[in-house]
């Protein structure tokens, strides 16, 4: 019955609004409660000739001496009307700067996901289906590699091997962008495309690997089901059975585990983001940390907050589109299966 | 075949240097750590954004590379043979802004009363002036509130602009980031110097051109035509960028990859000291100390303590193995340039660290004490690690240092606010005379003094003799009194000097390049070979 599924999607929608909009609340909560030991703004602002009369001023006229939970209101009021305040360090509207940093680090983060996403769901039915073979064992093994090694370390080693030994990619930045509208890419500059190669592979290649692994161990547990069994004895092709059939039941927890992944890649892009001069929001909010700027990390923080709520709202209602039995078990008013 | 190929490329070369190819575009690729904050030239007093200043702006004088001060847009000065108050400066004749409006004497006034507007951040260096007058087109008086010979020494920083142009863009007063506000003077710029602004992308990318009418053609070199500034926050990144050869000059070259840099064809490494002096203070005037283990009384009082301590610091240890040979050792809270340093003050302590440890039993400290030692980790070359060598040094006589090393957000402050027992701090002296150091880490703590004084010396006379240098016009007489208050400061030992750091720059093996004390390159001294 269509019409009950839209009525619970739209009733499903509206809750996670609901909630999203109180987690969004305690992100900022949390986030004015550990501003308080970030650090004093004012040293950065006034340089060291300042007196101790211009500290007391500036402290004031920041309103940085007000208790945490006023500074906390006027900002979630402020916040309401889409005013985030100036940027301490670069005196620049902070929402002019999220507009203008962001493309870089949707782009990054959407070129890692399709890379990750991609090559983690070819291998990870590769290596399912040629479980013995010395090339499924050697990805398997040598995506340890990109499981353990920490995200910095993958990108510098990138960097020696690409850039400075071998001299085929850019060690920085984002190369030549093209405008479009407000939006700025660099997908569609031989330069840009250079420079998001590297980065690329150092966000997603924990992605990669995670996703590949989830592939094979789905695959393989599907492989053994009877059904899979019986369409093989029936003598249906192999690529029948291993794409029409086992693929696709191995999707719905992928489709999980990549969805919240992608939030991570939006959030890990910060380390990313510094080792390769990315210009895009994780590197403004490490310079706003080493800076005391309160504003941007007030801001980022929403926003990473708002884009994990919001995956995880896609992903969920995702579920009710691919999996029929929680499609269907709404009609039956069982969910749980 | 090799020496006919080179002398064809020769050849070639000297066609080119003929040809009027030789002055086309030559691009330098610039990166440092950082960006700078602002382009308004009075909202920020800091170094990165000074060094982007430099380049488009000018003051009436400024530092070369060697930090001597060479005249700019004043071509002399003085102050009036019967008025010591009264600082004349003659301007440079026909000099124009980047928008072709010609500088005068009126622009002079008005960025000088700008810079001491409420929201500059240059207010401070100009406490002194009471007035700036006009006197003709080419000619400016500044009056002070009584002599202050080390007027000049303030001016190094002091950007001119042009009035209408400010005015215009309605920028007349210097950018409030308190207020929450952003202005025009903060993107867009109309100096004076070598240099144009093209464009400017925050942290990302700025781009500067040759001023083609610029006053000094014939004096610098001017070599380079086009600046491309990249902060690149990663220092293994900018190295790597360095060594890809994606950039021609970097600042901030990481102690451990000096060498490399170096070893790489087409590469060098230019060093030289840098006006940064690295010490540790320790609070000695508090009864009792948070952090140390003594009940009831404060170790640091007493002088014999901090002696013993001093000379327990191996400064040359610490530059063989933390510093890899990369500092000057010294014993005195001054860099070697500025007037009032010595060989006497630096020479290290001697006496050895059994001596040291005698000294402190004989305070009274036999079984040693415990203190907290705040460090930054994020400020000065290899700062944490100076800071644990000093925890095995200090546990040689008994002192046990328990190390807390922060970001330097958080590290400042605690010295600001007096609260550190025991701390590390890094002290540049922009004005390159030891008033500046007196004044803000000697002086007892006041409204407008001492605000980095976190030891609690408090004196007198002292004080006094510090506040008599601001007026003082008879040098030999000043520089007595210098002398007299640095030995109050050796003698009190109420800092313990580590070294000087030493600055490097790494850069492309064709250009020639000195490196200023004050880690400020001014481009338009670069040579290209």
């Amino acid at each position: 019955m269509p019409g009950e599924r839209v009525l619970f999607m739209f009733a499903t929608v509206i809750r996670r609004l609901g909630q999203s909009i109180v987690v969004l609340a305690l992100v900022a909560l949390v986030a004015f409660l550990i501003f308080r030991y970030v650090g004093d703004p004012v040293d950065n602002l006034l340089g060291q000739e300042a007196t101790v009369a211009d500290r007391v001023d500036l402290r004031e006229r920041l309103g940085l001496d007000d208790p945490w939970y006023e500074q906390y209101t006027n900002f979630v009021y402020r916040a309401l009307n889409f005013d985030f305040g100036i940027s301490y360090r670069t005196g620049l509207p902070v929402s002019d700067m999220i507009a203008k940093r962001l493309p870089a680090t949707l782009e990054l983060a959407l070129a890692s996901a399709i890379f990750a996403l991609a090559l983690g769901v070819v291998l990870g039915i590769y290596t399912a289906i040629k479980r013995e073979g010395w090339l499924a064992q050697f990805i398997l093994s040598s995506s340890l590699i990109g499981v353990s090694l920490p995200t910095f370390l993958i990108g510098i080693l990138l960097i020696w091997i690409f850039a400075v030994e071998l001299g085929w990619l850019p060690s920085f930045g984002r190369g030549d962008t093209v405008d479009i509208g407000w939006w700025s890419t660099g997908f569609l500059t031989a330069s840009g495309l250079k420079s998001l190669v590297l980065p690329t592979v150092t966000l997603g290649l924990y992605q990669m690997t995670l996703i590949m692994r989830l592939v094979r161990a789905e695959m393989l547990e599907v492989l053994r089901q009877d059904y899979i069994r019986f369409a093989r004895a029936r003598g249906l092709p192999d690529r029948v059975v291993n794409f029409g059939h086992a693929l696709k039941n191995t999707l719905v927890p992928v489709i999980t585990i990549a969805g919240l992944q992608l939030g991570l890649i939006v959030a890990f892009a910060i380390v990313t983001e510094t080792v390769f001069q990315w210009p895009g929001v994780g590197l403004m909010f490490i310079n706003a940390v080493y800076f005391v700027d309160i504003p941007v990390m007030s801001a980022y923080l929403l926003l990473v907050g708002l884009v994990f709520v919001i995956i995880n709202l896609v992903v969920d209602l995702s579920y009710l589109i691919i999996d029929p039995r929680i499609r269907d078990g709404i009609n039956r008013g069982n969910v749980s299966t | 075949m090799e020496l006919t190929m080179k002398k064809a490329a020769l050849a070639f070369g000297v066609l080119l240097a003929l040809s009027p190819l030789a002055s086309q575009a030559e691009t330098l690729r610039w990166a440092r750590a950082g960006d700078s904050l602002t382009m308004d030239p009075h909202a920020q007093n800091e170094g990165p954004t000074h060094t982007l200043a430099h380049q488009i702006y000018e003051g009436l004088l400024q530092r070369d590379m060697g930090g001597q001060i060479i005249p700019a847009l004043a071509t002399s000065w003085s102050a009036l043979p019967d008025n010591p108050n009264v600082w004349r400066f003659t301007l440079r004749p026909d000099v124009t802004f980047h928008n072709g409006a010609p500088f005068t004497a009126d622009d002079v006034v008005y960025s000088l009363n700008r810079a001491q507007m409420p929201t500059s951040s240059m207010k401070e260096l100009l406490t002194s002036v009471k007035e700036v007058r006009k006197v003709d087109d080419l000619t400016v008086d500044v009056e002070t509130n009584g002599p202050n010979p080390l007027l000049i020494n303030n001016l190094t920083n002091m950007f001119m602009m042009d009035s209408d142009w400010t005015e215009e863009n309605g920028v007349s007063a210097p950018q409030d980031v308190a207020g929450g506000e952003t202005t025009f003077a903060a993107s867009n710029t109309n100096g004076t110097g070598a240099f144009m602004l093209v464009s400017r992308s925050v942290d990302e990318k700025t781009v500067l051109k040759a001023n083609p009418n610029y006053w000094g053609k014939d004096e610098f070199p001017l070599d380079v035509t086009e600046i491309i500034y990249t902060p690149i926050s990663s220092a293994a990144t900018r190295v790597a960028a360095l060594l890809s050869g994606e950039v021609d000059f970097i600042q901030d070259v990481p102690v451990q990859d000096l060498k490399r840099v170096d070893d790489a064809d087409g590469l060098k490494v230019v060093t030289a000291a840098q006006n940064r002096v690295i010490f540790f203070g320790m609070n000695t005037a508090a009864d009792d100390l948070e952090s140390d283990s003594v009940e009831g009384a404060n170790p640091f009082a007493d002088v014999n303590v901090r002696r013993a301590m001093n000379m327990a610091i191996n400064r040359d240890a610490i530059k063989k193995i933390v510093m890899r040979g990369q500092s000057d050792p010294t014993n005195v809270i001054t860099p070697p340039f500025v007037n009032g340093w010595s060989e006497e003050l630096n020479a290290l302590p001697e006496g050895t660290t059994a001596d040291a440890k005698q000294m402190i039993a004989d305070a009274g400290y036999a079984d040693g004490f415990s203190v907290t030692l705040d460090c930054p980790n994020d400020r000065y070359i290899n700062d944490e690690a100076i800071c644990q060598a000093m925890v095995g040094m200090m546990a040689r006589i008994g002192v046990e240092v328990n190390l807390i090393a922060r970001p330097k957000a958080q590290h400042f402050p605690l010295i600001k606010n007096k609260t550190s027992d025991f701390y590390m701090l890094g002290w540049g002296v922009p004005t390159f005379d030891s008033l500046y150091i007196f004044n803000f880490l000697v002086h007892t703590t006041t409204e407008d003094r001492g605000s980095w004084n976190n030891t609690g010396f408090s004196n007198e006379e002292v004080d006094a003799m510090i506040v008599s240098l601001e007026s003082e016009t008879d040098l030999d007489a000043r520089n007595e009194t210098i002398g007299k208050i640095w030995s109050a400061v050796q003698e009190e030992q109420i800092y313990l000097p580590v070294h000087n750091q030493v600055l490097n720059w790494g850069m492309k093996e064709g250009i020639t390049f000195d490196v200023q004390p004050e880690d400020q390159p001014h481009f338009k001294f670069l040579s290209l070979q």
